[in-house]
């Protein structure tokens, strides 16, 4: 039997019928079309998943997706504002914090959750925060010198 | 792939006890956060026909102490509140400590304390950190609720003392004594891996501070179940602790600890890790216990 699934997906609601066993990821890709958000491992380890539930970063591959019943979602289609990039978005590019980018949806997700608690992380901190993230090219460096230049207030957040 | 299967979502505790009592001779599961639930769920290894999920009941996230009461932490907490909550400067910090190192910033967001220790894995990190602590576990029932200690919680591997139609509901810590430390580590790979072995202790000093009053060993990941270490902690009471006393400790318990070889270690390699972590971590906890 299908239930009911009522939640925000980036600033707008959705209302529909899903059987209870669809993940949240399967939502957000294949019923509604939010392919931003990567399926990886499907197995909570590799962080491509990444997506905010009620302001924290959760991995939405092990996510029921009813338990998002009423809940606010944003996945990496959320972050820019039409055509001005969010500033996580515009330290990746400037710092080439991606190589193959698959993980990049899911490391921006887990930075916003990061930068929503301290805004001025240092870089153990930062290393922390993504240690959920898996990015199978190593790129790790490049992505943690885009988040240490946000730390640092070169990318101011208008919120 | 996940099997199909009907979905109940409690929002009392009361409604999902009523829910557990009806469904108790039927093929279910309950799941919280689902963080190790849904790994297990889409590997075929568990496919209930009702899944009851209890992730949405608020009366049961809460985390509240006093020195009389001690630690009270509802089961549905999240590992990120533990992680966060300014109460576990009040004596606990090693709770802090523990699920700062438990999966990744993501699973902590969304699973339970509750939900790890019921998941009866016996290299999840609460579940050594909190017999240390000597805590005591409620549980409810429709008709009654009863208290286990943390060590007897688990049973065997993925068994728990729970019954059908019974919910964990509460985690209780006492107060720390005074000259009591406590200290938590594992030894993974990858920070975000389960541990391939871990090891609480808890040490109280007698008023010399120097003298081992009380002691707690527990070993995770290196038997069916949380482990206390039960010959290495009587190495250790009513003497001085020293670096040495602690490596004979450790050697004992390593006598104690019955490990699986899998993807990570050899039963022999974890038996190995036993000794250093047991004393590693019992320096630890024993110079906090002097601060203490």
């Amino acid at each position: 039997m299908k239930h009911e699934l009522k939640f925000t997906l980036n600033g707008q609601p959705y209302e529909i019928y899903i059987k209870p066993k669809t993940l949240l990821v399967e939502v957000l890709r294949d019923e509604l079309g939010f392919t931003g958000t990567k399926r990886g491992c499907s197995s909570s380890s590799c962080g491509a998943c990444t997506v905010m539930l009620n302001g924290a970063s959760v991995k939405s591959c092990s996510i029921l997706a009813l338990q998002a019943n009423g809940a606010e979602v944003v996945t990496v289609e959320g972050l820019a504002k039409g055509a001005e990039l969010h500033p996580l978005q515009k330290a990746f590019l400037d710092h080439g914090a991606f190589q193959c980018g698959f993980c990049t949806a899911g490391m921006l997700m887990s930075a916003r959750g990061l930068f929503e608690e301290n805004a001025t992380p240092d870089v153990m901190t930062i290393k922390e925060a993504i240690d959920g993230n898996i990015c199978r090219c190593t790129g790790y460096n490049s992505i943690v010198r885009a988040l240490t230049a946000v730390s640092k207030g070169e990318y101011k957040e208008e919120s | 792939m996940i099997k199909d299967f009907e979905y109940l979502a409690p929002k009392t505790l009361k409604d999902a006890l009523t829910l557990l009592d009806k469904y108790k001779d039927e093929d279910h599961k309950v799941i919280a956060g689902g963080q190790s639930l849904l790994v297990l769920m889409r590997q075929g290894l568990v496919a209930p026909q009702y899944l009851i999920d209890i992730k949405g009941i608020s009366e049961l996230s809460y985390i509240k102490s006093d020195a009389k009461e001690g630690l009270k932490i509802g089961a549905l907490t999240t590992h990120r509140a533990v992680e966060k909550s300014p109460v576990m400067k009040n004596g606990y910090s090693v709770l802090s400590e523990m699920e700062k190192r438990l999966a990744s910033v993501q699973t902590r967001n969304w699973g339970t304390i509750g939900g790890n220790i019921c998941h009866g894995d016996p290299a999840g990190d609460p579940a050594p950190v909190l017999i240390a602590l000597n805590a005591t576990l409620k549980v409810a029932g429709l008709k009654a609720e009863r208290t286990v200690p943390a060590e007897d919680f688990t049973l065997d591997y993925f068994e728990t003392a729970l019954e059908p139609g019974e919910l964990l509901v509460e985690i209780q810590v006492p107060s720390p004594r005074p000259r009591t430390g406590t200290a938590y580590s594992k030894f993974n790979i990858i920070e975000s891996d389960m541990a391939t072995v871990s090891a609480a202790v808890s040490v109280t000093l007698k008023s010399d501070n120097k003298t081992c009053d009380d002691v707690r060993i527990v070993l995770g990941a290196a038997a069916p179940t949380p482990r206390r270490a039960k010959k290495a902690e009587a190495v250790l009471r009513g003497k001085e602790v020293t670096d040495s006393l602690l490596k004979e400790a450790g050697n004992v318990a390593s006598t104690e600890a019955e490990p699986l070889s899998d993807i990570a270690a050899s039963a022999e390699y974890r038996q190995e890790l036993v000794k250093v972590m047991v004393a590693r971590i019992g320096r630890e906890a024993l110079a906090r216990a002097k601060k203490a």
